[in-house]
């Protein structure tokens, strides 16, 4: 009962921050997107995302900023097998998955489905 | 003929002898349906996009403007349209389709009293029988060409405003029976840096206020010589932005004679934020409900005051300021 009200608390207070760049600081919807994921691949070199996840389980994992720490997971892992390039070829090891569900359902939606506005 | 610094009177009082205001869905939900010539209830028109179901709104406006006048496309002399496109392509499209001289205008959401000035100039000059003047906008293309697709779902402040799905068209003649352009007042831009935009009613209304006082001071008549002074598409943030404005200016207009287009056009229960906007505003509340409510007698003089944001996607984009821009005309009917 405790993970899911911590998850509730960690997830809602990144949602609040993602508003208030978006209505104090007036920053466009993609800048305000693009600040959560280099904060979360920021806070993944530091390490502390990964104590944040193991605290708040989807807390911390649903909302972008995790996108930011899975890039940067994914670049070091691979760095460490295969040396510099692993940082190219593992950028997006850990999120194609998200990349290639977005693009493809994407795609599904927009052969059966007509926006309404 | 030219009256203080930037009013002209019209001596030979050009006729409103007709005109048309199709809407779309949204409207046809508010308050003033009842107004519109034709109402869609598809934001597509049947149409593979929303920039073409935009012409067929304009074109829509002005076949029916034509007809409700007894007149041919031949008949009409010159064709002033303007809208929100890039290029003003829905008003050079529909001059495609009508086949009339065409000058195309942009001044965003005051292209309506823009191009009803201009007509009313062509015909108190003489240099024309019949002035067809119209203008359109379109939600859904609109939402593309300067924000966000809707489809992407991007959050609205409370200040956003809901651009009108429709197209108004008026029809000029120098004679018959019809309300009266009585005199127009050309507006300055004024920006008062004001860049966000999704509060354009914030920045436009300090032109609104502009164009007023310079109205009412080259006329050198007061307020109440109206018996309604409409803005365009100001909404409820930049509407009562104007009303303070216009108090420190040392000129006020009595609450029960101002209002603004965008805030008559939809009902309190519909999720359109601050208000209406768009080209379509001032144009099918103009020449829907305010000219229908003339032709009954239920108003014998008014000021429509069209108010545009002149902003470009880049140029918003690239953090410049939005100037604005606001067209009086002055309408009678005397039946």
């Amino acid at each position: 009962m405790e993970t899911y009200f911590w998850a509730f608390v960690v997830g809602g207070l990144i949602c609040v921050i993602g508003q208030l760049l978006l209505d104090v600081g007036k920053f466009t919807p993609a800048h305000t997107m693009s600040i959560l994921v280099v904060t979360g691949a920021i806070l993944g070199g530091l390490g502390l995302y990964g104590p944040l996840i193991d605290f708040a389980g989807a807390g911390a994992t649903i909302p972008i900023a995790s996108f930011g720490n899975s890039l940067y997971q994914g670049a070091m892992s691979e760095a460490e097998t295969y040396g510099i390039i692993g940082i190219l070829t593992g950028i997006f090891e850990i999120t194609s998955a998200g990349i290639s569900a977005a693009i493809i359902f994407g795609f599904m939606a927009a052969l059966f489905f007509k926006p309404k506005g | 003929m030219l009256h203080g610094h930037q009013t002209w009177v019209f001596a030979n009082r050009p006729t409103i002898i007709a005109t048309a205001a199709v809407g779309g869905p949204f409207e046809a939900e508010g308050p003033l349906a009842k107004d519109f010539d034709k109402l869609h209830g598809d934001l597509w028109l049947g149409q593979d996009s929303y920039e073409k179901a935009e012409k067929v709104l304009l074109e829509e406006a002005c076949t029916t403007a034509i007809e409700k006048a007894g007149l041919q496309k031949s008949d009409i002399q010159f064709f002033l349209s303007g809208d929100l496109m890039n290029q003003t392509i829905s008003s050079s499209f529909t001059a495609r389709t009508l086949a009339v001289p065409f000058f195309g205008l942009f001044g965003a959401c005051s292209s309506s009293m823009e191009s009803l000035t201009l007509g009313s100039l062509i015909i108190d000059s003489k240099s024309a029988n019949y002035v067809l003047c119209g203008t359109s906008s379109h939600n859904a293309a609109a939402e593309k060409q300067f924000r966000y697709p809707t489809e992407y779902g991007s959050q609205k402040p409370p200040t956003a405003q809901w651009t009108v799905t429709g197209a108004g068209a008026a029809i000029l003649g120098r004679e018959g029976d019809g309300p009266k352009v009585i005199a127009a007042t050309v507006g300055r831009v004024v920006d008062m840096g004001i860049s966000d935009p999704f509060n354009m009613g914030s920045a436009m209304a300090p032109a609104a206020v502009d164009t007023i006082t310079a109205h009412f001071r080259d006329l050198r008549i007061p307020p109440r010589e109206y018996d309604l002074i409409a803005t365009g598409d100001l909404g409820k943030v930049g509407f009562t932005i104007a009303a303070d404005l216009l108090k420190k200016h040392g000129l006020e207009i009595p609450e029960d004679i101002f209002t603004d287009c965008g805030i008559l056009i939809y009902s309190k229960d519909q999720p359109v934020f601050a208000g209406g906007s768009g080209c379509g505003c001032s144009a099918t509340v103009t020449y829907g409900h305010i000219l229908n409510r003339m032709r009954k007698g239920e108003l014998k003089k008014v000021l429509i005051v069209a108010t545009g944001a002149l902003l470009s996607p880049l140029s918003y984009q690239q953090k410049e300021s939005i100037p604005c821009i606001a067209h009086a005309v002055s309408i009678e009917y005397i039946s």
